[in-house]
Protein backbone atom coordinates (compact mmCIF):
# COMPACT_ATOMS: atom_id res chain seq x y z
CA UNK A 1 0.00 0.00 0.00
CA UNK A 2 2.75 2.39 0.98
CA UNK A 3 4.74 1.60 -2.10
CA UNK A 4 1.71 2.33 -4.25
CA UNK A 5 1.25 5.71 -2.61
CA UNK A 6 4.92 6.35 -3.10
CA UNK A 7 4.64 5.44 -6.77
CA UNK A 8 1.80 7.92 -7.26
CA UNK A 9 3.77 10.59 -5.47
CA UNK A 10 6.84 9.86 -7.55
CA UNK A 11 4.71 10.05 -10.69
CA UNK A 12 3.34 13.43 -9.64
CA UNK A 13 6.83 14.73 -8.97
CA UNK A 14 8.02 13.45 -12.33
CA UNK A 15 5.08 15.06 -14.11
CA UNK A 16 5.81 18.34 -12.42
CA UNK A 17 9.46 18.17 -13.46
CA UNK A 18 8.50 17.23 -16.98
CA UNK A 19 6.03 20.12 -17.25
CA UNK A 20 6.99 23.49 -18.68
CA UNK A 21 8.95 25.52 -16.21
CA UNK A 22 7.66 29.02 -15.69
CA UNK A 23 9.46 32.12 -14.60
CA UNK A 24 7.02 33.58 -12.12
CA UNK A 25 8.92 35.17 -9.26
CA UNK A 26 7.75 35.26 -5.63
CA UNK A 27 5.21 38.00 -5.04
CA UNK A 28 4.16 38.23 -8.67
CA UNK A 29 1.15 35.93 -8.46
CA UNK A 30 -2.25 37.45 -7.73
CA UNK A 31 -4.14 36.37 -4.61
CA UNK A 32 -7.30 35.65 -6.60
CA UNK A 33 -6.73 32.17 -8.11
CA UNK A 34 -9.21 32.73 -10.97
CA UNK A 35 -7.56 35.99 -11.98
CA UNK A 36 -4.12 34.40 -11.60
CA UNK A 37 -5.11 31.51 -13.88
CA UNK A 38 -6.27 34.00 -16.52
CA UNK A 39 -3.01 35.92 -16.12
CA UNK A 40 -1.04 32.72 -16.67
CA UNK A 41 -3.04 31.86 -19.80
CA UNK A 42 -2.55 35.34 -21.24
CA UNK A 43 1.17 35.30 -20.39
CA UNK A 44 1.60 32.07 -22.29
CA UNK A 45 0.29 33.73 -25.44
CA UNK A 46 2.56 36.76 -25.28
CA UNK A 47 6.05 36.69 -26.69
CA UNK A 48 9.00 37.84 -24.64
CA UNK A 49 10.51 40.58 -26.80
CA UNK A 50 14.01 40.06 -25.49
CA UNK A 51 14.33 36.33 -26.20
CA UNK A 52 11.58 36.28 -28.85
CA UNK A 53 10.94 32.55 -28.89
CA UNK A 54 9.74 32.24 -25.33
CA UNK A 55 6.49 33.42 -23.86
CA UNK A 56 6.65 35.99 -21.09
CA UNK A 57 5.39 33.21 -18.84
CA UNK A 58 8.56 31.21 -19.53
CA UNK A 59 11.09 33.98 -19.70
CA UNK A 60 13.12 35.32 -16.84
CA UNK A 61 14.06 38.49 -18.74
CA UNK A 62 13.37 41.73 -16.87
CA UNK A 63 11.05 43.01 -19.59
CA UNK A 64 9.06 39.76 -19.47
CA UNK A 65 8.60 40.26 -15.73
CA UNK A 66 7.43 43.84 -16.29
CA UNK A 67 4.92 42.62 -18.86
CA UNK A 68 3.68 39.86 -16.54
CA UNK A 69 3.09 42.46 -13.85
CA UNK A 70 1.38 44.70 -16.39
CA UNK A 71 -0.93 41.86 -17.46
CA UNK A 72 -1.93 41.30 -13.83
CA UNK A 73 -2.38 45.02 -13.28
CA UNK A 74 -4.74 45.24 -16.26
CA UNK A 75 -6.69 42.19 -15.07
CA UNK A 76 -7.08 43.67 -11.61
CA UNK A 77 -8.31 46.89 -13.23
CA UNK A 78 -11.11 44.80 -14.75
CA UNK A 79 -9.90 44.26 -18.32
CA UNK A 80 -11.09 41.22 -20.26
CA UNK A 81 -8.51 38.77 -21.66
CA UNK A 82 -8.71 40.17 -25.19
CA UNK A 83 -8.46 43.73 -23.87
CA UNK A 84 -5.26 42.88 -22.01
CA UNK A 85 -3.76 41.34 -25.15
CA UNK A 86 -4.89 44.33 -27.23
CA UNK A 87 -3.22 46.64 -24.70
CA UNK A 88 0.13 44.92 -25.17
CA UNK A 89 -0.29 44.58 -28.96
CA UNK A 90 -0.98 48.33 -29.22
CA UNK A 91 2.47 48.97 -27.74
CA UNK A 92 4.58 46.20 -29.22
CA UNK A 93 2.77 45.20 -32.41
CA UNK A 94 1.06 41.98 -33.52
CA UNK A 95 4.36 40.11 -33.25
CA UNK A 96 4.03 39.87 -29.45
CA UNK A 97 1.25 37.35 -29.97
CA UNK A 98 2.77 33.88 -30.11
CA UNK A 99 -0.37 32.70 -31.86
CA UNK A 100 -0.95 34.90 -34.90
CA UNK A 101 -4.44 36.40 -35.14
CA UNK A 102 -6.80 35.16 -37.86
CA UNK A 103 -7.41 38.19 -40.06
CA UNK A 104 -6.78 39.24 -43.70
CA UNK A 105 -3.14 40.14 -43.01
CA UNK A 106 -2.42 36.58 -41.86
CA UNK A 107 -4.55 34.64 -44.37
CA UNK A 108 -1.42 33.70 -46.33
CA UNK A 109 0.05 32.28 -43.13
CA UNK A 110 -3.02 30.22 -42.26
CA UNK A 111 -4.07 29.12 -45.73
CA UNK A 112 -0.64 28.95 -47.43
CA UNK A 113 0.55 25.54 -46.18
CA UNK A 114 -2.81 23.74 -46.70
CA UNK A 115 -3.05 25.30 -50.18
CA UNK A 116 0.42 24.02 -51.09
CA UNK A 117 -0.56 20.57 -49.80
CA UNK A 118 -3.76 20.54 -51.88
CA UNK A 119 -1.89 21.62 -55.01
CA UNK A 120 0.77 18.97 -54.42
CA UNK A 121 -1.89 16.27 -53.94
CA UNK A 122 -3.65 17.36 -57.14
CA UNK A 123 -0.40 17.19 -59.11
CA UNK A 124 0.42 13.73 -57.73
CA UNK A 125 -3.15 12.53 -58.32
CA UNK A 126 -3.17 13.70 -61.94
CA UNK A 127 0.29 12.29 -62.63
CA UNK A 128 -0.65 8.83 -61.30
CA UNK A 129 -4.16 8.67 -62.77
CA UNK A 130 -3.37 9.77 -66.33
CA UNK A 131 -2.77 6.74 -68.55
CA UNK A 132 0.64 6.83 -70.14
CA UNK A 133 0.24 7.58 -73.85
CA UNK A 134 0.98 4.40 -75.78
CA UNK A 135 3.70 4.87 -78.40
CA UNK A 136 2.46 5.52 -81.92
CA UNK A 137 2.65 2.51 -84.20
CA UNK A 138 5.44 2.63 -86.75
CA UNK A 139 4.46 3.75 -90.18
CA UNK A 140 5.44 1.80 -93.29
CA UNK A 141 8.61 3.79 -93.93
CA UNK A 142 9.93 3.38 -90.37
CA UNK A 143 9.14 -0.32 -90.45
CA UNK A 144 11.11 -0.72 -93.70
CA UNK A 145 14.17 1.12 -92.21
CA UNK A 146 14.19 -1.04 -89.13
CA UNK A 147 13.92 -4.17 -91.21
CA UNK A 148 16.83 -2.96 -93.32
CA UNK A 149 18.97 -2.37 -90.19
CA UNK A 150 18.07 -5.83 -88.92
CA UNK A 151 19.08 -7.43 -92.18
CA UNK A 152 22.40 -5.53 -92.16
CA UNK A 153 23.45 -6.73 -88.73
CA UNK A 154 25.67 -9.81 -88.81
CA UNK B 1 2.17 22.65 -70.43
CA UNK B 2 5.51 20.89 -70.55
CA UNK B 3 7.38 24.12 -71.14
CA UNK B 4 5.69 25.60 -68.06
CA UNK B 5 7.05 22.68 -66.07
CA UNK B 6 10.59 23.57 -67.11
CA UNK B 7 10.13 27.26 -66.29
CA UNK B 8 8.65 26.48 -62.86
CA UNK B 9 11.94 25.75 -61.02
CA UNK B 10 13.49 28.89 -62.49
CA UNK B 11 10.48 30.91 -61.36
CA UNK B 12 10.58 29.38 -57.89
CA UNK B 13 14.27 30.17 -57.62
CA UNK B 14 13.71 33.74 -58.81
CA UNK B 15 10.98 34.28 -56.18
CA UNK B 16 13.16 32.84 -53.41
CA UNK B 17 16.12 34.94 -54.57
CA UNK B 18 14.07 38.16 -54.54
CA UNK B 19 12.67 37.38 -51.07
CA UNK B 20 16.10 36.63 -49.66
CA UNK B 21 17.64 39.66 -51.33
CA UNK B 22 14.99 41.94 -49.83
CA UNK B 23 15.80 40.66 -46.33
CA UNK B 24 19.57 40.96 -46.77
CA UNK B 25 21.18 43.29 -44.26
CA UNK B 26 18.05 43.66 -42.14
CA UNK B 27 17.93 42.24 -38.65
CA UNK B 28 14.75 40.19 -38.24
CA UNK B 29 14.97 40.47 -34.46
CA UNK B 30 14.33 44.22 -34.70
CA UNK B 31 10.59 44.68 -34.73
CA UNK B 32 8.79 47.56 -36.39
CA UNK B 33 7.44 50.11 -33.95
CA UNK B 34 3.66 50.44 -33.74
CA UNK B 35 4.14 54.13 -32.98
CA UNK B 36 5.45 55.23 -36.36
CA UNK B 37 3.49 58.29 -37.59
CA UNK B 38 1.39 58.22 -34.45
CA UNK B 39 1.42 60.64 -31.51
CA UNK B 40 3.97 59.89 -28.80
CA UNK B 41 2.46 57.87 -25.95
CA UNK B 42 1.21 59.38 -22.72
CA UNK B 43 3.81 59.58 -20.01
CA UNK B 44 4.91 62.02 -17.33
CA UNK B 45 8.29 61.51 -15.69
CA UNK B 46 10.01 63.22 -12.78
CA UNK B 47 13.33 65.03 -13.34
CA UNK B 48 16.61 63.25 -12.58
CA UNK B 49 18.35 66.32 -11.21
CA UNK B 50 17.59 69.91 -10.33
CA UNK B 51 19.24 71.56 -13.34
CA UNK B 52 17.44 69.46 -15.98
CA UNK B 53 13.61 69.43 -16.10
CA UNK B 54 11.58 66.22 -16.28
CA UNK B 55 9.85 64.88 -19.38
CA UNK B 56 6.20 64.40 -20.34
CA UNK B 57 4.22 63.96 -23.55
CA UNK B 58 3.34 67.65 -23.85
CA UNK B 59 7.06 68.57 -23.92
CA UNK B 60 7.39 66.82 -27.27
CA UNK B 61 5.22 69.34 -29.08
CA UNK B 62 6.67 72.29 -30.94
CA UNK B 63 10.03 71.15 -32.25
CA UNK B 64 11.77 68.24 -33.93
CA UNK B 65 13.54 66.21 -31.28
CA UNK B 66 15.13 62.92 -30.34
CA UNK B 67 13.93 60.86 -27.42
CA UNK B 68 16.72 58.60 -26.16
CA UNK B 69 16.14 55.78 -23.69
CA UNK B 70 19.33 55.22 -21.71
CA UNK B 71 20.75 53.83 -18.50
CA UNK B 72 24.10 54.14 -16.78
CA UNK B 73 24.33 50.33 -16.49
CA UNK B 74 23.95 49.92 -20.24
CA UNK B 75 27.27 49.42 -22.00
CA UNK B 76 26.08 50.24 -25.56
CA UNK B 77 24.71 53.53 -24.16
CA UNK B 78 28.25 54.48 -23.21
CA UNK B 79 29.33 53.78 -26.79
CA UNK B 80 26.47 55.93 -28.05
CA UNK B 81 27.03 58.83 -25.66
CA UNK B 82 29.67 60.76 -27.67
CA UNK B 83 27.31 60.67 -30.66
CA UNK B 84 24.51 62.19 -28.60
CA UNK B 85 26.94 64.85 -27.33
CA UNK B 86 27.92 65.62 -30.92
CA UNK B 87 24.27 65.84 -32.02
CA UNK B 88 23.40 68.20 -29.17
CA UNK B 89 26.46 70.43 -29.43
CA UNK B 90 27.46 70.43 -33.09
CA UNK B 91 24.14 69.84 -34.84
CA UNK B 92 21.99 71.64 -32.28
CA UNK B 93 19.53 68.76 -32.01
CA UNK B 94 17.02 68.84 -29.17
CA UNK B 95 17.51 65.57 -27.26
CA UNK B 96 15.29 64.31 -24.46
CA UNK B 97 16.35 61.45 -22.23
CA UNK B 98 14.36 58.69 -20.56
CA UNK B 99 16.49 57.22 -17.80
CA UNK B 100 15.43 53.58 -17.78
CA UNK B 101 15.46 51.56 -14.53
CA UNK B 102 18.56 53.25 -13.27
CA UNK B 103 20.12 54.14 -9.98
CA UNK B 104 19.62 57.91 -9.73
CA UNK B 105 23.06 58.57 -8.25
CA UNK B 106 24.75 56.46 -10.92
CA UNK B 107 22.82 58.27 -13.63
CA UNK B 108 23.78 61.68 -12.26
CA UNK B 109 27.45 60.59 -12.04
CA UNK B 110 27.24 59.36 -15.64
CA UNK B 111 26.10 62.80 -16.83
CA UNK B 112 28.76 64.58 -14.74
CA UNK B 113 31.51 62.43 -16.17
CA UNK B 114 30.43 62.09 -19.80
CA UNK B 115 28.51 65.34 -20.27
CA UNK B 116 24.79 65.99 -20.59
CA UNK B 117 23.33 66.02 -24.11
CA UNK B 118 19.74 66.12 -22.82
CA UNK B 119 17.52 69.20 -22.62
CA UNK B 120 15.12 67.23 -20.44
CA UNK B 121 15.46 63.94 -18.58
CA UNK B 122 12.60 61.87 -17.19
CA UNK B 123 13.21 59.11 -14.64
CA UNK B 124 11.50 55.85 -15.60
CA UNK B 125 12.26 53.85 -12.48
CA UNK B 126 9.94 50.90 -13.06
CA UNK B 127 10.13 50.85 -16.86
CA UNK B 128 6.43 51.57 -17.38
CA UNK B 129 7.01 54.58 -19.61
CA UNK B 130 9.36 52.47 -21.73
CA UNK B 131 6.58 49.91 -22.22
CA UNK B 132 4.32 52.74 -23.41
CA UNK B 133 7.02 53.48 -26.00
CA UNK B 134 7.30 49.81 -26.97
CA UNK B 135 10.94 49.72 -25.90
CA UNK B 136 12.50 46.24 -25.88
CA UNK B 137 15.96 47.21 -24.60
CA UNK B 138 18.30 50.12 -24.08
CA UNK B 139 19.44 52.16 -25.87
CA UNK B 140 16.59 53.06 -28.15
CA UNK B 141 16.02 56.36 -29.86
CA UNK B 142 12.90 57.90 -31.38
CA UNK B 143 12.68 60.83 -33.79
CA UNK B 144 9.75 63.11 -32.96
CA UNK B 145 8.35 65.69 -35.36
CA UNK B 146 6.97 69.15 -34.55
CA UNK B 147 3.49 67.82 -33.89
CA UNK B 148 4.78 65.38 -31.30
CA UNK B 149 4.41 62.35 -33.58
CA UNK B 150 6.91 59.50 -33.66
CA UNK B 151 8.58 59.34 -37.07
CA UNK B 152 11.42 56.88 -36.62
CA UNK B 153 12.71 54.37 -34.12
CA UNK B 154 16.33 53.29 -33.82
CA UNK B 155 17.05 50.12 -31.86
CA UNK B 156 20.50 49.83 -30.28
CA UNK B 157 23.23 52.45 -30.12
CA UNK B 158 23.28 55.10 -32.84
CA UNK B 159 26.55 54.78 -34.68
CA UNK B 160 28.36 57.33 -36.81
CA UNK B 161 27.12 55.71 -40.02
CA UNK B 162 23.48 55.84 -38.83
CA UNK B 163 23.80 59.60 -38.37
CA UNK B 164 24.60 60.27 -42.01
CA UNK B 165 22.46 57.47 -43.42
CA UNK B 166 19.20 58.08 -41.57
CA UNK B 167 19.07 60.31 -38.48
CA UNK B 168 20.50 63.60 -39.79
CA UNK B 169 18.71 63.52 -43.19
CA UNK B 170 15.42 62.75 -41.42
CA UNK B 171 15.92 65.56 -38.90
CA UNK B 172 16.68 67.93 -41.76
CA UNK B 173 13.53 66.94 -43.68
CA UNK B 174 11.35 67.26 -40.59
CA UNK B 175 12.83 70.64 -39.66
CA UNK B 176 11.91 72.10 -43.04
Amino acid sequence: MISRRFAILALLVLLRIGGTPYALEPGEALDDPVLEARARDISKELRCLVCQNQSIDDSSAALARDLRLLVRERLKAGDGDSEVIAFIVARYGAYVRLKPPFDPSTYALWFGPPAVLVIALLVVFRATRRPRPSPLPLDADERRRIDALRDDSP
Amino acid sequence: MKRLLYILPVLAFACAAVLIWLRLGTDPSILPSTLINRPAPNFDLEPLRAETPGLKTADLHGQVALVNVFASWCVPCRVEHPILMRLAEKDGVQIYGINYKDDADAARRWLDQLGNPFARIGVDGNGRAAIEWGVTGVPETFVIDRDGRVRYRHVGPIQARDLDATILPLLKTLAR
